[in-house]
């Protein structure tokens, strides 16, 4: 610690004294160490809502892909959804609209309406989707034709899996015209 | 700080470094020239030792139990029907959750046996004599306090160990004289085990307990910096003799070392072995064989042998004779002389104590293994535990899930109902399955207990009031209205 030779006589207690820094030197550092790594464990503990989706909602079955084969008209589903929320569950029932399968394409529409969220029915007879509230009209395929929506019905994210055709429930910002997914 | 530093870090002349003008502002401000001294400079008597590390140990412990119970408090819920599927979500689901609560677990094990350590080498070394009965008694409250903190917190995780053990435990309240009924139904919340026992419990374990044993350290090292450090057993209790050596830095060093040893152990054992989780507890039960936390075994085991009026003797007056010649140890061993083998008889006291516990609790797994039955129950006990602990988490249904098969098959005309409801977008004001928006009114509660009729005649012929809410005329066949009716009556 010191220069050899240069300090002729060292006293214990300068000795001690650099001996005692130099330890405290030591021990804070493993202090910062050791704290460092007993952290990690806590910070990922702590932050376990951030790394991984804990409020997610997964996928529902709507039904076999052949019940939708021969489809002329959009057909009204009720599916039952699965949301996460941490430690919990919250099944709801939602209804959805599967719409006739064009160039081998399945489309899953939401019902809820892109104006102010009121359900649209498929009104049979005028073969068009009609929103009880404020009368947006659109056609077959969810396209918007008139009224005070802002943009076409939505799709809903879907997949056919084993033969199971699945969607992932939704809901979308209102009132805006592009398709903005609620978080 | 970036700035470069003095070569050798000390001044020159009446120059202060950066570092050292650093020191010294804080110094002036806050005094941490003193603290550190008041800190780091109690002078031991003969040295540092690794006898003494055990009362730090303790410390680093209690905090390390503080840190990882305020993040598993995160996560946990103090609710009979939700405590149980917290603890799982932790063990199974958060990332780092098993590591945590067995670190949590493990710890309180490792508070259990370092505390013993503490008292067996203050008894050993006669470190209480020389005025310190006070010093002592604060020990020993502290001693009682972490105890009642294990058994508070073992309840906490409400799987069929934890309840059942913690009913046996409550239970032996009841064997005090005159208040004893009604201290086991403060301990309980009211006769039974339930969510008020798991709240008071929880507010014991996580609030009052942890302030009063705070409060307790506070005391226990003030008065230990007031007595002094006591040395080795050949020192002088009150006037201590021997060369001393400052606690910084040789003692702290130790101290760190076992600290750090401590929780390399803890961590291998949380990591490798990580505390199991039960099935939820089922008061309907009655075949569970509870059995306590292991430092409670050699007590479990005592009760065994008081049966009937003389249970009284094992539950209340013997550990009461037994708690009062600990805590008043000082006051009957007034002599100054600390060498153990100068005090046989105190000594010799001591170590029948810890043999008996001992002997018990061994005593107590054995028999449990030479009865068939208790060995078989137990054994299916570990399984059925196992057996949990392989399963995946399962969430809990929140109270406003629906589970909409339920009213389908209820009743065929309701479920019938329903499907109008959505077709006719019913639900679009009253939300789904009736709960009501901003939009329209709920339909379940009072307006499900309208009658049929009055009903149908409001779909038909909503009211002003509600034509005025934009409720439109329900337009359906007669049949199709019945089972809207239904449905709306099923909501309830």
């Amino acid at each position: 610690m010191n220069e050899a030779g240069d300090a002729p006589t060292i006293s214990r207690e300068e000795d001690s004294v650099s001996r005692r820094s130099f330890l405290g030197v030591l021990l804070g550092f493993g202090a910062v160490v050791v704290g460092a790594a007993l952290s990690v464990p806590l910070l990922r503990f702590a932050l376990h809502p951030l790394l991984t989706k804990t409020t997610e909602i997964g996928w529902s079955d709507i039904g076999k892909i052949e019940e939708f084969a021969s489809l002329t008209g959009p057909l009204k589903k009720l599916i039952t959804v699965d949301q996460r929320d941490g430690w919990r569950k919250i099944v709801s029932e939602k209804a959805i609209y599967v719409l006739p399968i064009k160039d081998g394409v399945v489309r899953v529409l939401s019902p809820i309406c892109p104006h102010l969220g009121c359900s649209i029915p498929w009104i049979e007879a005028k073969q068009q989707f009609v929103c009880p509230c404020h009368t947006a009209i659109f056609t077959l395929d969810g396209t918007r034709v008139s009224g005070p929506a802002p943009r076409s019905m939505d799709d809903l994210e879907s997949k056919v899996d084993n033969g199971m055709l699945k969607v992932r429930y939704q809901y979308f910002r209102q009132l805006i015209p592009t398709k903005e997914v609620l978080a | 700080m970036a700035e470069a530093q003095e070569p050798d870090g000390k001044p020159v002349g009446p120059h202060l470094n950066r570092r050292e003008r650093l020191y010294r502002w804080f110094d002036v401000r806050i005094g941490v020239g003193s603290l550190m001294h008041e800190a780091l400079d109690e002078p031991i008597p003969g040295g540092a030792r690794w006898a003494y590390v055990f009362g730090s140990v303790l410390l680093f412990l209690f905090i390390s139990q503080t840190i990882t119970g305020v993040f598993l408090s995160l996560y946990y819920a103090p609710t009979a029907d939700h405590a149980h599927t917290t603890v799982a979500y932790i063990v199974k689901e958060v990332t780092g959750g098993s590591f945590l609560r067995s670190l949590h677990a493990y710890g309180s094990s490792a508070v259990v046996i370092v505390m013993l350590l503490h008292l067996t080498q203050t008894f050993l070394y006669g470190a209480y004599k020389g005025r310190r009965e006070v010093l002592w008694i604060s020990g020993c409250a502290l001693f009682g306090l972490m105890l009642a903190m294990a058994f508070t917190g073992y309840l906490l995780p409400w799987d069929q160990k934890a309840y059942f053990a913690t009913t046996v435990g409550t239970n032996m309240a009841s064997e005090v004289p005159l208040i004893g009924s009604t201290l086991k139904r403060m301990m309980r919340g009211g006769n039974e085990m339930g969510t008020l026992t798991l709240s008071r419990f929880f507010v014991g374990h996580v609030f009052l307990l942890p302030g009063a044993i705070l409060g307790l350290i506070a005391a226990h090292v003030f008065l230990f910096r007031k007595a002094g450090a006591a040395g080795p057993p050949s020192e002088h209790p009150i006037n201590p003799r021997l060369p001393t050596e400052r606690f910084y830095p040789r003692q702290v060093v130790m101290d760190t070392v076992v600290a750090l040893l401590m929780i390399c152990v803890l961590g291998l054992l949380a990591h490798f072995s990580p505390t199991e989780l039960g099935p939820k507890a089922n008061p309907a039960d009655t075949q569970y064989v509870p059995r306590p936390e292991w430092f409670y075994l050699p007590v479990f085991q005592w009760l065994k042998y008081f049966k009937g009026s003389l249970s009284i003797v094992g539950i209340v007056v013997i550990p009461t004779l037994t708690a009062i010649l600990i805590v008043a140890l000082p006051f009957f061993d007034r002599r100054l002389e600390r060498r153990p083998w100068r005090r046989p008889f105190a000594v010799g006291i001591y170590l029948a104590i810890m043999a008996t516990l001992m002997v018990f609790g061994w005593l107590s797994r054995h028999e449990d293994r030479l009865d068939p039955a208790i060995a078989k129950q137990v054994a299916k006990q570990d399984e059925e535990t196992k057996q949990f602990m392989r399963e995946p988490f399962e969430p809990e249904a929140a109270a406003n899930s629906l589970s909409a098969p339920a009213v389908v098959v209820l009743d065929p005309l309701a479920a019938a109902g329903k499907k109008i409801f959505d077709g006719e977008s019913c639900d679009a004001c009253h939300g789904e399955n009736g709960v009501g928006t901003s939009a329209g009114p709920k339909l379940s509660g009072a307006t499900a207990k309208k009658s049929p009729e009055e009903l149908a005649k409001l779909l038909r012929h909503p009211t002003a009031k509600m034509l005025e809410g934009e409720m439109k005329p329900v337009d359906v066949p007669e049949g199709d209205l019945k089972a809207l009716v239904a449905y709306i009556k099923s909501l309830k």
